[in-house]
């Protein structure tokens, strides 16, 4: 009951009224999962013929190869969006306007468009020059290289003032005070933020089945089109989505947690602009 | 240029078709996401296994996968809308998880002495709760909220695979037919996704202003 501040201890009287209302939402609960079955079975959803694609290996190793196309995706992008995040957080952090306006523009523009629309607009103009894998990855890094400058920005702020006071009186440049002290120290608080980017890049990389590419999402879509199958598809690309990305997501607090013992508070839900970016925290608010 | 002024009714006809889907699926997310943070935090076990397992599902699920179930997995079961309602319900289902997750942590960040002051001081479970605890669970709601409804802007793009012809869809229409103006048309559209953005974004910093209170 995660110690909510809206309850109190439970009497005895409040403790039958719990276990009524517990026993009553699990019959409602029953009741919805019995109608949905029945549903999907007036329907034949449990035919053999609509699952019998997944236990077909030739079909189940073109999902697989489609899951580390997936993969390559998100671990290309997210590999690209930290030094992507890192310059456009220090040049949003510059004592030069001419550095820090076009990071601002360019961090706030990328932040504000659908990725969807940059994976449109590349593969019109430019999908011959670059390849449907690229037409993927720039938009992913873009957004979530601009995601992450601004995670990182607030990281680096986040920096205790006496370490770059500390920094300057010893003689050391702007830069110098950047690369030597703030950025590593920023670092390893953030990285529970690269972690749910990552699951914020794996579920992106789903909308390269709009070109279509041949990652898993993909796959599924040529299997749904063949077998007729759309349900089974959707549940079993779900369910390897769900895995992947909630086991991501127990890594992110399990580091979080660690951190947080060890004293370093992870990096701070970045303000921007009246805009919390934290609540992208585990899970993201990607597509 | 001229071609985001040639194109300008197709484009007003877009955005207008992104906003209906954020305003409704807006809606419905946080109905449903609401009553899902009530769930997560009710003293009830159930419910919270309810609450849990809905949002550990459905923000782990890609968006265009809950597409392909919605637009594809209905008509399968028999169940029929239109392409527009369809996108809806996929949008809200997926934003609902959000909005729970927002919901929640704002109430978790009253601290727990605030209530237990307003019990002291002798306030019913209705006073406590109407009174301290959420209208400052309330405004910290605010921001995050503010998050999970431009996200929700973003993903209505999503629809554009789907059969809906909103903003992005249109940008795709237009720049198959007139490549050469494909950078006026790109950054046009953008622009319109970026100010619905910064309407968003500012009505929550003003909210927050307005609600301001020290703490």
């Amino acid at each position: 009951m995660s110690g909510s501040v809206l309850f109190d201890v439970p009497g005895p009287r409040a403790r039958v009224r719990h276990r009524i209302i517990g026993i009553v939402t699990s019959v409602v609960l029953v009741g919805v999962l019995v109608w949905v079955v029945l549903r999907l079975n007036q329907n034949d959803q449990f035919a053999y013929e609509k699952w019998e694609p997944f236990v077909t290996p030739a079909i189940v190793q073109d999902l697989f190869d489609g899951l580390i196309v997936t993969l390559e995706i998100a671990v290309v992008a997210i590999a690209l969006s930290i030094p992507f995040g890192m310059i456009f957080a220090t040049g949003r952090l510059s004592d030069h306007w001419f550095l820090r306006w076009p990071c601002f523009v360019i961090v706030e523009f990328f932040r504000a468009i659908p990725v969807l629309m940059m994976i449109f607009f590349l593969s019109i103009k430019y999908a011959t020059e670059i390849g449907k894998f690229w037409v993927i990855v720039i938009p992913l890094v873009l957004y979530n290289g601009s995601v992450l400058a601004e995670v990182f920005r607030a990281g680096i702020r986040a920096v205790h003032k006496g370490q770059s006071e500390a920094g300057y009186s010893i003689g050391l440049r702007k830069y110098q005070l950047m690369v030597i002290i703030l950025i590593p120290q920023a670092i390893t608080t953030m990285l529970p933020a690269i972690i749910s980017q990552c699951v914020v890049a794996l579920k992106d990389s789903a909308l390269a089945f709009v070109i279509p590419f041949d990652e898993i999402v993909s796959v599924g879509n040529d299997i749904r089109n063949e077998f007729h199958n759309s349900f089974a598809t959707g549940i079993v690309l779900a369910t390897v989505f769900i895995v992947i990305n909630y086991s991501l997501s127990r890594l992110a607090i399990w580091l979080e947690r660690r951190m947080a013992r060890r004293g370093r508070a992870s990096a701070e839900t970045p303000k921007v602009a009246g805009v919390d970016v934290g609540d992208q925290s585990i899970g993201g608010a990607g597509a | 240029m001229d071609v985001l002024f040639d194109q300008s009714d197709a484009i007003f006809d877009g955005f207008w078709e992104t906003i209906q889907l954020l305003l409704i699926s807006g809606l419905f997310a946080t109905v449903l996401g609401t009553f899902l943070a009530a769930m997560r935090v009710a003293p009830v076990r159930v419910m919270n296994a309810i609450g849990t397992t809905y949002v550990n599902t459905f923000r782990n699920t890609p968006l265009v996968v809950l597409f392909i179930l919605v637009v594809f997995g209905l008509p399968e079961l028999d169940i029929q809308y239109t392409f527009f309602e369809k996108a809806t319900i996929a949008l809200s289902i997926y934003t609902a998880a959000f909005v729970c997750e927002a919901v929640r942590a704002g109430i978790n960040t009253v601290a727990a002495g605030q209530a237990e002051a307003a019990r002291s001081i002798g306030m019913t479970f209705t006073q406590t709760l109407g009174r301290v605890v959420l209208p400052q669970a309330f405004r910290a709601v605010v921001p995050p909220m503010a998050s999970v409804y431009i996200a929700l802007a973003k993903n209505t793009s999503v629809a554009a695979g789907f059969g809906v012809t909103e903003a992005t869809a249109t940008l795709s229409a237009l720049l198959n037919n007139d490549p050469q103006a494909a950078y006026w048309l790109f950054f046009g559209i953008g622009l319109g996704y970026v100010a619905i953005v910064a309407v968003i974004s500012t009505g929550s910093h003003l909210l927050e202003r307005h609600w301001a209170v020290a703490r």
